[in-house]
């Protein structure tokens, strides 16, 4: 069977695994990163993705996406609250949000699908083989809209998404893997969009989940919104300006609030600095561990009200659970520690990377669909509660929150009134007693024959399968016939759409592999200039005249190419200039600059190999 | 490769009919998998839980072997395990995996196991109470109303303190209540599973056992109407 790689799709970081010697590995880029950043950017030549893509965030910020993963499954007004914060511009269309990046838009699922694009890439690269299988996870508080359009994304990138699992599930996969954790756990993930609680059970390497809960609108972008409201209200007061008009500015602050969010995890105080727009010089300020705990406490205590829940369902109180495990960069803050420490009475375990461990819990994964691992068994649940709208537009419910997945229900329908010919269903996700404090998934209509009323019976069963997607089907028991139902999601791309950007998706992947080939080419064309700069300087005095001119030349040229937009030029002129410097690098002592100029890559000019 | 193992349960009923496998068309002798071919066999939709799991129908069930039996179903069944086989296949085994959970999940928890005997046996229990029990009508009145003064009373005032000690005490009396009635349906259990043990077919036996269902049936439904008061409460004065 081919290779199977595990995904996490994250808000703020994805990351690709796979398993080789029943050992779960995260596949790192040429310069060694395993993280990319979950942001694309729509540049003059097309899409980037990753850490080229971040810098636009300043530089473009209405034309470059970051936290797509919020809108995954959503309506326009499922986010009206927070549409403000966002730079891009954000619509609506079959009741799925569109991105507006100069004159096309994107749905959620296909920016993700350039994400996973790129992580597909990546795998190739490292494991020199086609990579066409995955295992994607999402958070465990996902509904089904959000689980379809997380499989939606997959598709449109060209993967057979085999399975789509719970992030925290995943985590606790890896943990019971490479840490022999037994016992009843507690896994605590809060990342940069999402948190999610799971309660299991890990026995003779079964994991069952006991019980689940979360937000699927709390993370770490929260956080780093609390102190950037902070700044922007600070340098409204101090210097009369509204930042609010200067979406690359606001993007600015929003990243420095974040990495002062960061370093205040390791340090007591920070000091925060931005350049203001209109000339009005610099906005620098000093930052507490203590006033970010103060800015974010309410955050975090949300996050205890979905623990307890989960624990109640459970059947358990704290004192029941073996360990507790934390997962996600969010759960790095000491402030969260506290409060997790502090809730389960129990020191919590981070000995596996936050950031990677998910990925890899998906790669076990992977390789248990694939038959590699044949002794572990992951028994997870759903979420929500699922059922039907009943008279009275009341939810009845068919299937319990926290029900063993693959899970169904099978529901009876019957007919009024003489004669007719069809009953409206209407599915719904939820927990709360009326229709519409709930989420709507899907409605369809079954075809009924035309008998006297209450004759008919039609048995409809509701199907939710291991990715904890719903699946639904009729059989008229009078007849045995089965019938086929058009199921029109409430909040999803319809197949046709998934269809066609599925196409376009090829269609536009040789305009993205140029402007990625492009960035790249750039990018270590102003490496190797910059080594060549610095080789002048030491040795210039070492090379004759003739040499000299034949390099400047030769960089010159470089530089020109670089700001042209072919990247076989640039490659063309790197090479012209690599043979120019020949002499320089075998006549420089300093053996390290030398390596900087035989080696012309980026990745171990960087890392100073 | 999953081997059955028979449960230490004693011996029972095989869990399907004879019928034929639905691949190789050899006669299936009961278990889950063909013996010939080796390939899964759908759990027929009419096998009740309790044979499913290969338990008789008895109200005390030992958790620790009924969940040992739940793993070994699961690595049996489980999707995860069928990705690389036929469609058949894979149908067969979602079809099985969500009975195996609803089954488990049902037999798991005292209250649902003997609401579904008791489904078995005699129909339905479901059918919700909506007026007190006769030994709590009078109780349970007082109770509304001191409810909606509860509801009524100004935040933070002195009636509502009253009020609120006055319903925490009425909360732990049907607490009480509902423990009680647990204890009771306990004793009921035991009563059905000695009968059943006996295995008689006197007249005496089945009028035993109409007694027993019948009391069954009057404390499942009291005590379910009790806990919905019960947490109305909890979630009312919190
Ligand atoms: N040392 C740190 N201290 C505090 N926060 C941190 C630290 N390191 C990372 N973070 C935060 O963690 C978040 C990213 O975590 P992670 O990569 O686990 O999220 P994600 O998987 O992308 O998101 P999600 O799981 O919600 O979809 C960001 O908000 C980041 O600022
Ligand atoms: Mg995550």
């Amino acid at each position: 069977m081919a290779r199977i790689v595990g995904i996490d799709l994250g808000t703020t970081n994805s990351l690709v695994a796979y398993m080789a010697d029943g050992r779960p590995r995260v596949i790192p880029d040429r310069h060694d990163r395993t993280m990319v950043p979950s942001v694309v950017a729509m540049t003059d030549n097309g899409l980037i993705v990753g850490d080229p893509a971040k810098e636009h965030l300043t530089r473009n910020p209405e034309r470059t996406v970051y936290s797509v993963k919020r809108f995954m499954g959503k309506s326009l007004e499922d986010v009206q609250g927070e549409l403000a914060y966002f730079p891009y511009h954000l619509t609506e269309q079959g009741g799925v949000i569109r991105i507006k990046l100069g004159e096309k838009t994107y749905s959620p699922p296909q920016i993700s699908a350039m994400i996973l694009k790129e992580l597909k890439r990546r795998a190739e690269a490292h494991l020199g083989e086609s990579i066409t299988k995955a295992v994607i996870t999402v958070p465990a508080y996902f509904n089904d809209s959000q689980r379809q359009a997380t499989k939606d994304a997959g598709m449109i990138a060209g993967l057979d998404v085999l399975r789509i699992i719970n992030e925290p599930t995943a985590a606790s996969l890896a943990y019971g893997l490479q840490q022999k954790m037994q016992g009843t756990i507690a896994v605590y993930d809060l990342g940069g969009g999402t948190f999610d609680i799971s309660i299991l059970k890990l026995k003779n390497g079964i994991f069952e989940v006991l019980a689940t809960n979360g937000d699927t609108h709390l993370g770490g972008d929260d956080f780093d919104r609390q102190i950037a409201n902070l700044f922007v209200k600070e340098i409204s007061e101090q210097h009369g300006l509204d930042l609010n008009a200067y979406p690359d500015h606001m993007q600015a602050v929003r990243l420095e609030a974040e990495r002062a969010k960061i370093r205040l995890s390791d340090e007591l105080k920070t000091t925060a600095i931005l350049d203001l727009p209109e000339s009005k010089g610099r906005y620098s300020r000093d930052l507490t561990r203590d006033q970010l705990e103060s800015l974010t406490m309410e955050l975090v205590e949300r996050t205890l009200g979905p623990c307890r829940l989960a624990l109640n369902d459970a059947g358990l109180t704290s004192s029941d659970l073996d360990e507790v495990v934390l997962v996600g960069g969010a759960t790095r803050m000491p402030l969260v520690r506290q409060h997790v420490e502090a809730l389960f009475g129990k020191q919590p375990h981070c000995e596996l990377n936050p950031d990677e461990v998910v990925a890899l819990g998906a790669a076990v994964q992977a390789d248990i669909l694939g038959g590699g691992t044949t002794d572990l068994l992951l028994l997870d649940v759903t979420p929500l509660s699922l059922g039907i709208e009943t008279m009275g537009a009341v939810m009845s419910s068919l299937i319990r929150r926290n029900t063993t997945i693959p899970a169904s229900a099978k529901e009876m329908f019957t007919t009024y009134v003489d004669g007719q010919t069809g009953v409206d269903i209407h599915i719904l996700q939820g927990e709360r007693e009326l229709v519409k404090d709930n989420r709507s998934l899907a409605r369809f209509r079954l075809k009924v024959p035309p008998l006297p009323a209450g004759v008919p019976r039609i048995e409809v069963t509701f199907l939710i399968d291991a990715n904890g997607i719903l699946n639904v089907s009729a059989r008229d028991v009078r007849t045995g016939a089965t019938q086929s139902l058009a199921v029109k999601p409430s909040y999803g791309l319809s197949d046709d759409e998934v269809e066609r950007m599925i196409g376009e998706s090829f269609k536009f992947a040789a305009d993205d592999l140029k402007a990625r080939q492009l960035i790249e080419a750039r990018t270590e064309a102003e490496a190797i200039l910059m080594a060549t700069e610095k080789a002048l300087k030491q040795g210039s005095h070492l090379v004759g005249e003739e040499d000299l001119s034949s390099i400047r030349a030769s960089m010159a040229a470089v530089e020109a190419a670089k700001s042209g937009e072919d990247h076989k030029t640039i490659r063309a002129k790197m090479a012209d200039l690599e043979k120019a410097t020949h002499h320089l690098a075998e006549v420089l002592m300093d053996t390290s600059l030398k390596a900087a100029l035989e080696n012309k890559k980026l990745s171990e000019l960087t890392s100073g190999k | 490769m999953y081997h059955h193992t028979h449960s230490t349960v004693g011996p029972r009923e095989l869990p399907m009919a004879r019928s034929m496998c639905w691949h190789c068309q050899s006669e299936v002798a009961g278990e889950y998998f063909c013996e010939r071919c080796v390939k899964v066999q759908p759990v027929s939709k009419d096998l009740d839980y309790f044979t499913c799991l290969g338990f008789p129908r008895r109200l005390t069930i030992d958790q620790h072997q009924l969940e040992t039996k739940f793993y070994e179903l699961s690595r049996a069944f489980h999707p995860d395990f069928y990705q690389n086989k036929s469609a058949a296949e894979q149908t067969i085994s979602l079809g099985n995996s969500a009975m195996l959970n609803i089954a488990y999940r049902t037999l798991r928890d005292p209250i649902e196991r003997a609401e579904y005997l008791l489904d078995l046996e005699a129909g339905s229990v479901k059918e919700i109470r909506n007026s007190p029990p006769a030994d709590l009508f009078e109780e349970i009145l007082e109770l509304q109303d001191t409810l909606s003064e509860y509801r009524a009373a100004g935040h933070a005032s002195e009636t509502e303190s009253t009020l609120r000690a006055k319903l925490q005490s009425e909360r732990n009396t049907l607490e009480q209540r509902q423990r009680e009635m647990e204890a009771t349906l306990q004793q009921l259990f035991v009563q059905w599973d000695t009968l059943q043990d006996r295995g008689e077919a006197t007249d005496q036996a089945r009028t035993e056992r109409d007694r027993i269902l019948k009391q069954m049936r009057e404390n499942l439904s009291n005590r379910t109407y009790v806990k919905n008061i019960v947490s109305d409460l909890a979630s009312t004065i919190g």
